[in-house]
């Protein structure tokens, strides 16, 4: 993409420093000590979860079940105030001489809506808390990194992070025994 | 916890053949959306596209004449429409308990087809809702069937089933989707990540939402394809459950009894498997994925059709047996109707199709033998729509009133209609192996040697770490 000859020289900053590993057990062992050298904003990039790695992170559980059990709550009284208003208050009909809202009569509306609710809440909120769609990252400006998503193993360290700087943060990820190290920038506009 | 545990020592055979490694993993299954179709794509697509143009025919007529152009008639109000339907919403069970049931049971086998399952539910659940929907009769009351206020401001009344069933069918759909979508979301990005042209790119790209990889974002992942598989094996045990409210809490002898749901579940199981059986045989020899899809697969899936195949005959004896002891002459007369009336012909069909054509399946050379079991699974789908058949219209055909009892005669619309639907599932389906990455690429790189992080320690060494690791968490 940089190849094309922009109409003036854009302005460019380091925005991470990315490492390439070749093995998950070279990519868990470096995330290890990139966990316990004391950096915060970076990252791995795998074409799978590897086994261990939230461990070898330091990441805290995911908050994603707090964000279901609220949704499935909101799904079954969504279900029975619909029930309610539906045909015990607005429009009650008698029906075999039943009550026109019988809590029991319809269980299988409120497990349904339950699961309705809960789904979304699983399928939005892992995105709300991945922060995705984000279709433009730095990462994606190195062209070796296609090859995460294929059979290569990435560990990036963010410009932002506090204690970086890139020659350092550089010699350091070299010393974890990488396949290959790049200073990785970003057009500012 | 979750899916991506490697599969290591515990005396598992190897889930793919020997040697295909993490780069052949992403080779072959992409391989698919980025070269020619075959020829043999092109035949079954345009034989698919044919039957949708039967589809789009018979529906449009359907929709001008009424459903009197079908062969239901007083007393069977329900024939092929509701058997079909039945029928495909009981296909779909097998790509949820693929996905979701063996996922729990931690079944790392069923990594390699779980994603072209899923993609069966899908259609075929699009295909079941068609037949509410064109049942109604007056399509411009289908809104009927949704929680809205009819014309005279009547809301549907809750404790009908047929609302339960709505919101069954509409939740399991829903559900399906969107597990479906999120995992497809990494193996977009592989696609994305490998096209070489810019419409490719853009498709696949938008479709990936910037997946990159990031642990931080596989660990929320990893937690919400738990959570899916939790919430979608409680619900796909519902969704036939429901189904079979339908006919269980009518007071109609022959439908009227509390086995239909379990009845109903392992015979939607039966049928998906056998469905995902014969899709998956002609995929994998057309696309030559043999070395990811194996015969260790293929026999676990035969188990998994023995099974409930037997599970199905036992519910057909216990049908018996509950008439014959409840004492009531209408239930045993239904049941006698079954088996030596007019209908015999599509129950002794049911009988031979599912409960003796998987009983092969004992033997071990039977499971490893493709001709034979792609017979059987085509077998089996036949046995399982007479089933629904045998349940609906031999029940109805003869109820209470001798005067008003008949025979149900399918028209040439029934045929087609039923005919057209396979049409819409094969055109989405072929569509889908063909642009869609229809195998789990994601997943069945986790399930390899190499990515086990302890790996390359290799013998005593790694166990010891598996141990450290399994007792930390």
């Amino acid at each position: 993409m940089s190849a094309e000859a922009p109409r003036r020289a854009p302005k460019k900053r380091v925005a991470l420093v990315l490492a390439e590993f070749n093995t998950t057990g070279d990519v868990l062992h470096a995330a290890e000590k990139v966990r316990d050298a004391g950096y915060q904003k970076w990252d791995v990039h795998t074409p799978f979860p590897i086994h261990g790695m939230d461990r070898a992170m330091g990441l805290s559980d995911s908050k994603l079940g707090w964000i279901v059990s609220v949704m499935a709550l909101l799904g079954i009284s969504a279900a029975i105030s619909m029930y309610y208003f539906m045909n015990g208050l607005d429009y009650p009909i008698i029906i075999g001489g039943k009550p026109g809202f019988s809590p029991p009569a319809a269980f299988p509306v409120y497990f349904e809506l339950t699961v309705l609710f809960s789904a979304f809440g699983t399928v939005f909120g892992m995105f709300h808390l991945n922060r995705l769609p984000r279709h433009h990252h730095p990462v994606f400006e190195s062209d070796r990194f296609a090859a995460a998503t294929d059979d290569k193993y990435f560990i990036s360290i963010e410009a932002e992070d506090g204690k970086f700087d890139v020659e350092k943060t550089k010699g350091f990820l070299e010393s974890l025994h990488p396949s290959h190290v790049e200073v990785v920038e970003e057009v500012v506009s | 916890m979750g899916f991506h545990e490697p599969i290591t020592e515990i005396g598992e055979e190897a889930l793919v053949h020997p040697g295909t490694s993490i780069k052949v993993v992403t080779e072959s299954v992409a391989k698919v959306t980025e070269t020619p179709a075959p020829k043999g794509w092109w035949m079954l697509f345009a034989i698919a596209v044919s039957l949708l143009g039967v589809f789009g025919g018979t529906v449009g007529y359907l929709m001008w004449r009424g459903v009197g152009i079908w062969g239901n008639n007083n007393p069977v109000y329900w024939g092929w429409d509701i058997t079909n339907f039945v029928w495909w919403v009981g296909i779909g069970h097998a790509g949820t308990l693929i996905s979701a049931v063996l996922f729990l049971f931690r079944q790392k086998w069923r990594t390699a087809i779980n994603r072209f399952a899923e993609a069966m539910t899908i259609f075929a659940v699009i295909c079941a809702l068609i037949f509410p929907g064109i049942h109604v009769g007056r399509p411009w009351l289908a809104y009927y069937m949704f929680p809205l206020p009819n014309q005279m401001a009547i809301w549907p009344n809750f404790k009908s089933p047929l609302l339960w069933d709505l919101f069954a069918v509409g939740t399991y759909f829903t559900v399906s989707l969107l597990f479906w979508f999120v995992r497809l979301i990494p193996d977009f990005a592989t696609l994305r990540d490998r096209s070489k042209t810019t419409v490719r790119r853009m498709v696949y790209g938008a479709l990936a939402l910037g997946w990159r990889g990031s642990n931080r974002h596989w660990q929320n992942y990893e937690r919400a394809y738990l959570l899916l598989a939790a919430l979608s094996t409680p619900l796909v045990l519902s969704v036939h459950s429901v189904v079979s409210f339908d006919f269980a809490t009518s007071v109609e002898p022959g439908w009227h009894t509390t086995i239909f749901p379990p009845y109903f579940v392992a015979g939607a199981v039966f049928s998906g498997f056998a469905m995902v059986m014969t899709l998956l045989l002609v995929t994998r020899q057309v696309f030559g994925l043999e070395h990811i899809v194996t015969m260790k697969h293929l026999d676990l899936m035969n188990k998994i059709m023995l099974v409930t195949g037997t599970l199905v005959g036992y519910a057909y004896g216990m049908e018996f047996f509950t008439a014959w002891y409840s004492g009531s002459p209408y239930e045993r007369y239904v049941f006698m109707n079954r088996a030596f009336g007019p209908y015999a012909w599509a129950y002794w069909a049911m009988i031979s199709c599912n409960v003796i054509s998987p009983q092969f399946f004992w033997v071990k050379s039977f499971r490893y033998n493709i001709p034979l079991m792609f017979v059987i699974s085509i077998v089996i789908n036949i046995g399982m729509w007479f089933e629904r058949f045998v349940i609906i219209v031999t029940s109805l055909h003869r109820d209470f009133i001798p005067g008003s009892w008949g025979y149900f005669h399918a028209t040439i619309w029934d045929i087609c209609t039923y005919l057209g639907t396979f049409g819409v599932f094969f055109t989405l389906f072929l569509l889908f192996i063909r642009w869609f990455p229809m195998i789990a690429i994601a997943e069945v790189k986790a399930t390899l040697k190499e990515a086990d992080p302890h790996a390359a320690h290799g013998g005593d060494d790694h166990a010891a770490h598996a141990h450290a690791h399994g007792a930390a968490e």
